[in-house]
């Protein structure tokens, strides 16, 4: 949690400086939950984050270098320059790379699930997020009705942060409240405070191993508060002011930190010590990443398939 | 006073809205907030109940903008960005498109898609969807190329029966500006010479009419004179002012920022080869974005889309040919 805070809080100002490509989008206020989403997972089981999952990618073993890289373009990072920030991933390595169309991921990560199943595999766990504004979409819909059908072992978080974009929940949904979803759909549902770090992993402990032992879907439903804009180009003057002050509106590194502290774990020296070490890994993965190159597009092969024989023959050539 | 591309969008909803009372706007933050590129700040103010926050749910909006039509509103729909459209894309060609055919009630829906790359926008932020809407029948496709049409297109959309795909250029929303918004305008469907010429012939719309000009102006240095055309609308396609053109320089480059297979450069080159053969000297030529997704680093996606500088060489080509 301490990384990725470190890591964005890096990234907003190299946004502020002018110094990224394209547009930031954070997780702030909400590692707690989506380091909860990816840590319980192992190699060979699947983890579809999406725009505000900083947290839940480092947990799952994306790197600190790997983020930077993304957002500078370098050449060198997962994307090559070809795509950015938020949509990167290793898919070989479980760890998909979202598309910007939202809701899009519940369905792939259940194919994928449900070819691991194909080939014998058991015991596998995928993990997909999602926002308040995503369950609107039809392939929300659509993605998990499949997989309650087909009882494969996805588990969807919903991050509930009040907001999609400017919109609020009254304008998103009319159920009292997410949860209600899943049992519609016929799955399992959990609701925890995202604000609560200590709840969040013991909510998605139990959704992952429930998942595990192959009871099917699961669904975890987390009450937050965005605490940033929609991007870091948004100031997000829509946010109701109440909301900041409530419950939902706490920082949740704040709450793990007192949470710490109250079970003896870790004192607040070790926590600023740790704050530290977190910064010095952040600037010396974006030290890294600032000296390697971006793409060279003389160099590019301007393909979009894989299969050379069907290469069509007009298309890059042409342009030269 | 001077008006931007954007503002010029949202001046034609406001007097929509006003002028007719079946007209509202409907889609993601379009309320309050004003949309995510502000094209229709105010408006919900302006017009309580009739600029509404939807929900993320594209395929719903365009189901419900057409199930209001049916019923006599007159729906304006924003996508929040053009590639969200393929989430609604099934509504739009298999219901809209072809109600008024299977039933004789039109469909006057629009929907605005805010269209064409921009700086590391990358492949899901950047798309041009004019070609694949036009590909089916029973859609208008409107691509403004300035202040002024982006106005006065977007209130013709409005205002006539069939459905609308309004693609708007978010590199020009910003940076291109009028002196004053017009009183009268040409109608949709028609083509306009943007630049007259003798030795060939530019077709073009949207954003690229601008890269396309700028590519002529350095071609007078070389002695060339080069007529551009700017489409405004895809579909209908103004085949006799292109033949017209044509028919004066003998040659002719279309231009395009989408793909190039199957395009609207396809179509224009199509048709100028099995209407106006014997009108050409040299065989046409065309020049598109790569056919990959559209990169998000800066230096590929430069690379990627036609600028003054690659229309530039493609035409020195074809006046040599
Ligand atoms: C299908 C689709 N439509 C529209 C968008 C544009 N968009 C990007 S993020 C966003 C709001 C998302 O809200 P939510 O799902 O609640 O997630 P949050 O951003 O609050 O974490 C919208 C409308 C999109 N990415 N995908």
């Amino acid at each position: 949690m301490l990384l990725a805070r470190a890591t964005e809080d890096k990234l907003a100002s190299l946004y502020r400086a002018g110094m990224i490509k394209g547009g930031v989008f954070l997780g702030k206020g909400q590692e707690a939950l989506s380091t909860a989403s990816a840590i319980f997972l192992r190699k060979g089981d699947i983890f579809g984050p999406l725009i505000r999952d900083q947290a839940g990618r480092l947990a799952f073993g994306d790197t600190v270098l790997d983020t930077f890289r993304t957002y500078l373009g370098s050449a060198q990072g997962p994307m090559r320059g070809r795509d950015g920030n938020i949509h990167r991933g290793r898919p070989r390595e479980g760890y998909y790379a979202m598309i910007s169309h939202l809701g899009a991921m519940v369905p792939v990560v259940a194919g994928g699930l449900y070819a691991r199943r194909l080939r014998g595999e058991t015991g596998v766990v995928g993990v997909t997020s999602i926002g308040d504004g995503g369950t609107s979409t039809g392939a929300f819909h659509e993605g998990i009705n499949l997989a309650a059908v087909e009882r494969l072992p996805l588990v969807v978080v919903i991050a509930n942060n009040q907001y999609a974009y400017s919109t609020p929940n009254n304008r998103q949904f009319a159920c009292g409240d997410l949860l209600d979803k899943a049992a519609g759909y016929g799955i399992a549902g959990y609701k925890c405070d995202g604000t609560d770090p200590a709840a969040c992993l013991e909510t998605l402990h139990m959704a992952v191993q429930s998942a595990r032992e192959g009871n099917g879907p699961q669904m975890v439903v987390a009450t937050l508060l965005r605490l940033v804009g929609h991007g870091e180009h948004d100031d997000a003057g829509y946010v109701d002011a109440s909301l900041r002050k409530a419950n939902v509106g706490r920082d949740c590194l704040e709450v793990g930190a007192n949470q710490l502290a109250e079970n003896g774990l870790a004192r607040p020296e070790d926590i600023a010590a740790w704050t530290k070490e977190a910064q010095a890994e952040v600037e010396a993965a974006l030290n890294k990443a600032q000296r390697e190159k971006g793409p060279d597009p003389s160099a590019e092969e301007w393909c979009a398939i894989s299969t050379a024989r069907l290469i069509d023959g007009h298309s890059g050539a042409e342009e030269e | 006073m001077s008006v931007t591309y954007l503002e010029a969008i949202r001046a034609a909803q406001e007097k929509a809205l006003a002028e007719d009372p079946r007209v509202f706007i409907y889609g993601q933050d379009v309320g309050v907030f004003g949309g995510a590129f502000k094209a229709t700040k105010n408006l919900a103010a302006e017009f309580p109940g009739r600029v509404m926050d939807s929900p993320l749910s594209e395929d719903a909006i365009v189901g419900m903008a057409i199930g209001a039509a049916i019923e006599g509103a007159r729906p304006i729909v924003e996508m929040q960005f053009a590639d969200f459209s393929t989430v609604g894309f099934n509504q739009i060609v298999n219901q809209a498109a072809t109600l008024y055919y299977r039933t004789d009630v039109p469909c006057p829906i629009v929907v605005r898609l805010p269209s064409g790359g921009t700086l590391g926008a990358g492949p899901f932020h950047s798309q041009s969807m004019e070609a694949i809407y036009s590909h089916y029948p029973g859609i208008v496709v409107m691509t403004p190329a300035t202040v002024e049409d982006a106005y006065s297109m977007l209130l013709e959309a409005v205002s006539i029966d069939d459905p609308v795909v309004f693609c708007e250029h978010k590199l020009l929303y910003y940076h291109l500006k009028a002196e004053k918004l017009p009183d009268t305008a040409m109608p949709a469907g028609k083509a306009r010479i943007a630049r007259a010429g003798r030795d060939a012939t530019v077709v073009t719309y949207s954003a690229m009419l601008h890269e396309s000009l700028q590519a002529a102006e350095e071609l007078v240095q070389e002695g060339w004179q080069i007529e551009v055309i700017d489409l405004r609308t895809v579909k209908p396609l103004d085949t006799d002012t292109v033949l017209a053109s044509v028919a004066r320089t003998g040659r002719m480059l279309a231009v395009g920022e989408a793909w190039p297979w199957g395009g609207v450069t396809a179509e224009v080159i199509a048709r100028v080869a099995t209407e106006g053969f014997g009108l050409l000297d040299a065989a046409p030529m065309r020049l598109n974005a790569k056919e990959t997704p559209v990169p998000y680093h800066p230096d590929l996606w430069a690379a990627h889309r036609p600028t003054a500088t690659t229309i530039a060489a493609r035409l020195r080509q074809l006046l040599t040919q």
